[in-house]
């Protein structure tokens, strides 16, 4: 099998997974979701017909406008398969494509920053914030991992052996928020070496806010680093002490190669396919861990978001972020997919 | 290997030889001993009653744990709820005279935050006079009240009423006072008037004694003090402290541990259940079933749980056994897998080719023969899979949607960052919670270990 169709199939995968939890989501909340659209539809050609002043003065009279403006609603709602129930072909598409574009209207009660009420400018504020705090974390602990994990493979029993096992437990062990939490009381209360709270006080525009964000950044990736690199190292290190144990390791060591260069330039990338494999599976807690620092350390970004959505129950708010995590989540899988093909030497790549 | 195996003295030899499953059996044991006595010694009413405030009227505010004054020069009041009165009668000249005296020692540096007493009086006719006098260590006594009770509504009418240090009669009665201390004293402030020194504004250690007196004028002596209790608002209380709505802490943490014990043992051993058929239902089956039913599995890892778990809580419910069974939901995958490849492998080997050629049915061979061989591994899943159940349901009540109704972990951190407390340095608040997740969960882990190294041979080399 080539690669082309590995790209085809992961991709397949990829997007029936994320059409699966938005079926999931339109099952659990279509009603609900009915009936926000419905008022979308009702606000906006309430808004239309205000401001067309021409089409305004037509009207001889309120009832007359009235019965424009219902007839104008119940148009659209048909339009949009409203009046059908939310299980209906018609209905499931139309709002699987709003939700995919993100075409979810007005928040209920949440604004983004710049004022705007609409769904996706809230989301897509924070978007940027989360990724940024995630794959810099991500990519810093598979580093980490990488480097500990095939140091402990190739040193059995030595003291960085032992550390890199009980950061393992550490990692599968102790929630991420709560390591956040006690961050703060650490290093913002008793030291005062960091801000308690995230979010920079520099206005956007400012040459220097990425610099206040990325100070700000610090202490929330502290924390997702420390939680998440012992399991991964542990993952490293089980996968490339299988691999010392193969033929062609003992070979390398009796042709004389150095220890140091078949740990890591063979062993290791030996090691890389299943690892990378398994590093997608535990990819879904280290998102949930980051989105949960982000409301400990009120990081600008999609977790601290649902808070809030939750706390008010802006359910539209909450839909867009279910579709939007789902495909951050789906498009890191896949490239933590192509990644571990790429290093895989069994698979030709290009 | 299978369920005999597993019992035979020489695999239990092999588990107490290993020490992280020694550690993890011993942390366990001690956490059920802490559900047990949550169980039998708690007012299960606290349970009940978490979140609601008036429950825990009588605890402090957010108080430091009472073992801190160990480590500070200076002693911080700690929090007296006292119902242990001496009651003493007398009778004057057909006065029937009813004493409740308090008796407790004060020494410490800083004055208390508050105090206020509670009482319930039932009287028919003639309304009884209450009368409350606060006697100091210097010999020094005050009048604090003396009034007279509110006319009866009825025969047998029972008066309640609490009566806080903030109240204005106190405060008038204190200025009788004011000229016998050596500088200026505030009225408005009884518990630090009361407790001061007479020439220095600082606390005035030693032993002080407050009597509450009714005097009941009805002849036939039906009227009685049902009940009165002295509350002196400290500053540190109990084991652990209290947090911000004054729960008692070393409470809450106790009754998570036996929360926390029923969500990861369950929705562990169910999930993994499931997984342990459907990896086997798929290997066993092959041909067109297994590849669809792997595809399942592929779609279920790739979804993140949390968003989906939300969306569940709001809308179908929070109940505790709801949130375990949305867990089992997506926690049966990882050992669908293993219970799959391990299923392809034992289905090759020549015994249940045999057993098959012989005639035997499927679901005979799949619990016969192939069921036994994976059950240890089964086990080992479990023990894997109660911390990521454990840690699952401390997350989502932590962003606000585990049950309402009870208290865990998840939700005391919760309660704790909606309070800010991290930022305010409350750290006997965030701590205790935090680290019985982590202890509950590295018991687990330890176990898990233990058993896999021996299931699993290859692994102890490593």
């Amino acid at each position: 099998m080539g690669f082309k169709w590995f790209l085809l199939l992961r991709l397949v995968r990829m997007f029936i997974t994320l059409i699966a939890v938005l079926l999931i989501t339109i099952a659990l909340l279509g009603a609900t979701m009915d009936d926000i659209l419905k008022r979308n539809v009702q606000l906006g050609v309430i808004e239309q017909v205000s401001q067309d002043a021409k089409l305004n003065s037509s009207f001889k009279n309120q009832q007359e406008q009235q019965n424009y403006v219902n007839n104008q609603i119940n148009a659209r709602i048909h339009a949009q398969g409203l009046d059908e129930p939310w299980y209906s072909p018609k209905s499931l598409g139309i709002k699987l494509f709003k939700t995919m574009t993100l075409d979810l209207g007005n928040a209920l009660f949440l604004t983004s920053d710049s004022g705007s009420q609409k769904v996706s400018n809230i989301i897509m504020e924070r978007l940027p914030n989360t990724v940024l705090l995630f794959t810099t974390s991500t990519v810093i602990i598979i580093l980490i991992g990488l480097y500990l994990g095939s140091y402990s493979a190739s040193k059995i029993g030595s003291f960085l052996d032992k550390f890199t096992s009980a950061s393992a437990i550490f990692s599968i062990s102790v929630p991420t928020f709560f390591i956040g939490m006690l961050m703060i009381v650490v290093f913002a209360f008793v030291l005062h070496i960091f801000p308690s709270r995230s979010i920079p006080l520099t206005n956007p525009s400012d040459p220097y806010y990425i610099f206040d964000l990325l100070y700000h950044m610090i202490l929330p990736l502290i924390t997702v680093i420390l939680v998440g690199f012992g399991g991964w190292a542990y993952t490293v290190r089980y996968y490339v002490i299988n691999i010392f144990n193969e033929d062609f390791i003992a070979a390398k060591r009796a042709q004389g190669i150095s220890e140091r260069k078949i740990t890591y330039s063979h062993a290791l990338k030996n090691a890389a396919p299943p690892t990378f494999l398994s590093v997608a599976l535990a990819l879904s807690g280290s998102i949930t861990g980051s989105l949960l620092v982000e409301i400990v350390f009120n990081w600008p970004g999609m977790g601290l978001l649902a808070f809030r959505a939750i706390s008010v129950m802006d359910i539209p708010v909450i839909i867009g972020l279910t579709y939007a995590t789902t495909l951050i989540f789906v498009i890191t899988i896949f490239v933590v997919d192509l990644m571990s093909q790429y290093f895989d030497p069994r698979v030709k790549v290009g | 290997m299978s369920v005999k195996t597993i019992l035979k003295p020489d695999f239990l030899n092999k588990f107490r030889r290993s020490k992280s499953g020694i550690a993890g059996v011993t942390i366990l044991f001690l956490l059920i001993g802490m559900s047990v006595y949550a169980a039998a010694a708690v007012p299960l009413d606290s349970f009940r009653q978490w979140n609601n405030p008036n429950y825990w009227i009588k605890y402090p505010k957010s108080a430091m744990p009472t073992w801190t004054n160990i480590f500070t020069s200076k002693k911080q009041p700690e929090h007296l709820i006292k119902d242990d009165a001496i009651i003493t009668e007398g009778s004057y000249q057909g006065v029937k005279n009813i004493t409740y005296t308090y008796k407790f020692a004060f020494n410490y540096d800083f004055f208390p935050n508050d105090f206020m007493l509670s009482y319930a009086v039932r009287y028919g006719s003639i309304p009884p006079i209450f009368d409350v006098q606060f006697g100091r260590p210097d010999g020094d006594s005050f009048d604090l009240i003396s009034s007279s009770l509110p006319s009866p509504q009825g025969t047998h009418y029972v008066f309640k009423d609490t009566l806080f240090s903030t109240d204005s009669q106190i405060h008038e009665s204190l200025r009788n006072y004011q000229d016998r201390y050596s500088y200026n004293v505030d009225v408005t402030r009884p518990e630090v008037m009361i407790f001061s020194a007479k020439n220095n504004p600082s606390v005035l250690k030693g032993i002080y004694t407050l009597k509450l007196t009714f005097s009941f004028f009805d002849e036939n002596g039906a009227d009685k003090v049902l009940n009165t209790e002295f509350i002196l608002g400290g500053k540190v209380f109990g084991l652990l402290g209290t947090d911000e709505m004054r729960h008692d802490l070393s409470t809450g943490i106790l009754w998570g541990t036996p929360v926390a014990l029923f969500i990861g043992l369950s929705v562990a051993i169910v999930s993994t259940f499931i997984g342990l058929f459907y990896g086997l239902t798929a290997a066993y089956k092959g041909k067109k079933t297994e590849p669809t039913l792997m595809m399942i599995v592929q779609i279920v890892i790739n979804i993140p749980v949390l968003f989906i778990l939300i969306i569940l809580a709001i809308t179908i419910g929070r109940s505790i056994f709801l949130i375990v069974g949305f867990f089992t939901l997506f926690g049966w995958v990882s050992m669908a897998l293993i219970s799959r490849s391990m299923g392809l492998q034992i289905k090759s080997y020549a015994y249940v080719e045999a057993a098959k050629l012989m005639g035997e049915s499927d679901i005979k061979i799949i619990f016969r023969h192939i069921i036994p061989q994976l059950l240890p591994f089964a086990f080992a899943t479990i023990a894997l899979a109660v911390p990521s159940a454990i840690l699952a349901e401390s997350g989502l009540s932590f962003i606000g949607l585990g049950d309402p109704t009870i208290p865990t972990w998840g939700q005391i951190l919760h309660d704790a960052q909606s309070s800010d407390a991290a930022a305010r340095g409350m750290w006997w608040w965030i701590m205790p919670p935090g680290v019985m997740i982590g202890i509950t969960t590295v018991a687990f882990v330890l176990i898990s270990r233990a058993l896999e190294s021996i299931v699993n041979p290859r692994m102890k080399k490593i």
